[in-house]
């Protein structure tokens, strides 16, 4: 125990000295939840709008009212026919064109339906989705209103509510799997980093011929970054919780207490890395390569829902994908340790399952 | 007493053969040199007595100790200085002793007297990050850290490559003390002359021993005549010699030859085929073996073509 409080005494000593590692650690939070939570947003405004109105009628131009009093669209221009819309679109003058067929008011009256045309610019697929569901809801906010006036069938209409995030906020879904984010970084490149240093300056030959033991070594240099990864967790939600006011329904204690759990998986990953890379350079490779599969994986930016069937289930071995959904459950639906039993029991196995195997290979390299 | 153990060590690593058969013993209170040049296998010997690296066949002890069953008695009782400068160079110099006498539950004032006269040196710079520091210093208190637990046995690997002559003579005094306290001391240097320094010596090439002695008697035991030549035209002279029937072996050695003859050849012999060939310039010294002619005697056998 005393060898183990000098050797962190020492770890902190050099950390702390490290001007580049203190600023990371007190800046990178702050930074990446400003800038990510902004940019990795998936509300997309000012979408150019081309029209196509051949009907001329005051109920078109009541829909393209409503289109333009829309924040989402920018009426960027009318044009004359379907072939000048789909070369707006080619010339990305448009994201989106609405074409109201002549005779749409007149249809409307006579016989309750008519239809409008979209052409959607499917480059950038999200976009598309996107233009496409807020052009639905706006058509639809004019169905209601001309529907007592006509008459209308009564059509099945549907009226629906976001669940823990009621106004849909991107912030509120972003910025607690940013958190997950920050906390990895730490955990997995610093801790395995550190080791490998030792290797690449030979300070770890000194410390093997003396009475140190391995336990003591791997414990003393683990266990600063466990801290340091939960200082900057509790930084963030509170960058999270002052400037995005991110809701939190659940408890703190319970979202520490799985990230607890958690570093261990991610530290384990770094001192697996550690046992058989030399350099911090192969060590940097290594670690990177998993960190981008793990977040590009992870449920953070992509709905696990939509991968194919063989990628779910290696999201199941994904230790991100657990705590991006843990911390979102907690902070947002307010969930309880009982209730995320799964996930943690899971990350527990893979802690034994990562640690054991690192601290195998560690003693086969000596 | 014998301190320091080696019985028929093997180690190779996939084909390369690091260390063959090799035995060895120090003597308690012994100043013992491991002579060979790079990658002869000094190192990997080194790491078999300290405990780093385990020998694919043969045992060692040192202290009595056998290296792979207690192998945590010998880290307690010996100090290693690898070859590298392997201190924390963004501790300071007072960290970095602290923090090696903590991992051996010690206290640099309860060892002061140990390190004293060779942390003296480094002590008003305490406060300066080890990196900063200049090679001599680092030197100084890499061996301050390697004392600090008061080792009986120090092993120190190569401690004087890439430092200066004057800081390599001073370093071989600093030893010299350390031996009057009783410290064992086995250390490796591919420097023929720091091996005249030593009490006794290993000459190991390829893994193997050429021969273990005393320097004096090493030298002593050189089986040939020996000359030194002095010619501006050294190059051509070399070529000559080796041509010449009672040349047994011709090598550079600083600004001369090293001429090696059969024996009873009379010096007006050599003397006289060199005028013949134009080397009027020549100035011909018979001269005691240094180490490093034994260690080239011993290295490549006369019978070897190649060599002569």
């Amino acid at each position: 125990m005393k060898t183990i409080l000098f050797l962190l005494r020492k770890e902190f000593l050099q950390i702390f000295r490290n001007r580049v590692i203190v600023a990371m650690i007190f800046v990178m939070p702050i930074i990446q939840l400003l800038i990510l939570a902004n940019a990795a947003n998936y509300e997309v405004r000012n979408l150019k709008l081309q029209v196509i109105d051949q009907d001329h009628s005051s109920w078109s131009r009541q829909l393209v009212g409503h289109f333009t009093a829309s924040p989402y669209f920018n009426l960027t221009g009318m044009v004359a026919s379907a072939k000048k819309g789909i070369t707006a679109i080619e010339a990305d003058e448009a994201d989106l064109v609405l074409h109201i067929p002549s005779g749409f008011e007149r249809a409307l009256r006579r016989e309750g339906t008519a239809s409008v045309h979209l052409n959607i610019n499917a480059i950038n697929g999200v976009k598309a989705g996107l233009a496409s569901s807020y052009a639905q809801t706006i058509i639809l906010d004019l169905h209601q209103e001309i529907m007592p006036v006509v008459e209308l069938p009564a059509g099945l209409s549907s009226t629906f509510r976001y669940w823990y995030n009621p106004d849909m906020d991107y912030y509120t879904f972003m910025v607690p799997g940013i958190l997950v984010l920050l906390v990895t970084l730490v955990g997995m490149f610093l801790s395995g980093l550190n080791i490998v240093k030792e290797k690449e300056i030979g300070t770890i030959e000194q410390i093997n011929v003396s009475p140190i033991r391995k336990h003591q070594f791997i414990i003393g240099k683990l266990l600063p970054f466990w801290i340091i990864a939960q200082v900057e967790l509790a930084l963030g939600l509170t960058v999270g919780w002052l400037v995005f006011d991110i809701p939190i329904v659940g408890s703190l204690g319970v979202v520490f207490a799985f990230s607890s759990i958690y570093l261990l998986v991610v530290l384990g990953i770094g001192l697996l890395v550690s046992t058989f890379t030399d350099t911090q350079q192969q060590a940097m490779f290594i670690s990177w390569f998993f960190l981008v599969i793990f977040i590009l994986m992870s449920g953070l930016f992509t709905p696990i829902e939509s991968m194919p069937g063989w990628a779910q289930q290696i999201t199941r071995l994904n230790p991100v994908t657990y705590f991006v959904d843990v911390v979102r459950l907690v902070l947002l639906k307010g969930s309880s340790w009982w209730d995320i039993r799964s996930q943690w029991i899971a990350l527990s196995i893979f802690a034994v399952v990562i640690n054991g195997a690192a601290v195998l290979n560690y003693r086969k390299t000596d | 007493m014998i301190t320091i153990q080696a019985n028929e060590v093997n180690k190779k690593y996939g084909d390369t053969i690091a260390l063959r058969d090799l035995s060895l013993s120090v003597e308690k209170g012994e100043l013992f040199g491991l002579i060979g040049p790079d990658g002869a296998g000094k190192t990997s010997l080194i790491r078999i007595l300290t405990t780093l690296l385990l020998a694919d066949k043969g045992t060692a002890t040192v202290n009595g100790h056998d290296v792979v069953k207690s192998y945590r008695a010998i880290r307690r009782q010996v100090g290693y200085m690898p070859g590298r400068f392997s201190l924390y160079q963004d501790l300071s110099v007072e960290e970095n002793l602290r923090f090696f006498a903590t991992a051996f539950g010690t206290t640099i004032e309860a060892n002061y007297d140990v390190i004293r006269d060779i942390y003296q040196q480094i002590e008003p710079f305490r406060r300066r990050r080890a990196g900063a520091l200049s090679g001599g210093m680092k030197q100084k208190l890499a061996l301050s850290c390697a004392l600090v637990h008061r080792p009986e046995v120090l092993f120190l690997d190569e401690p004087t490559t890439g430092v200066d002559p004057v800081s390599r003579q001073e370093f071989w005094q600093i030893l010299k003390g350390l031996q009057e306290r009783g410290i064992t001391i086995l250390v490796s240097t591919p420097y023929m002359d720091e091996a005249s320094l030593c009490d006794r010596i290993a000459l190991i090439q390829d893994g193997q021993l050429l021969g273990i002695d005393t320097p004096a008697a090493l030298r002593k035991a050189y089986p040939h005549p020996l000359w030194d030549l002095q010619s501006s035209r050294r190059y051509e002279l070399l070529h000559f010699l080796r041509q010449q029937e009672f040349t047994l072996s011709v090598f550079p050695f600083g600004e001369t030859l090293h001429l090696a003859t059969r024996p009873d050849v009379p010096e007006h012999q050599i003397r006289e085929s060199c005028y013949s060939q134009g080397f009027t310039d020549i100035q011909l010294t018979r001269i005691e073996a240094t180490i490093e002619d034994c260690f080239m005697d011993r290295m490549a056998p006369t019978a070897d073509p190649e060599i002569h």
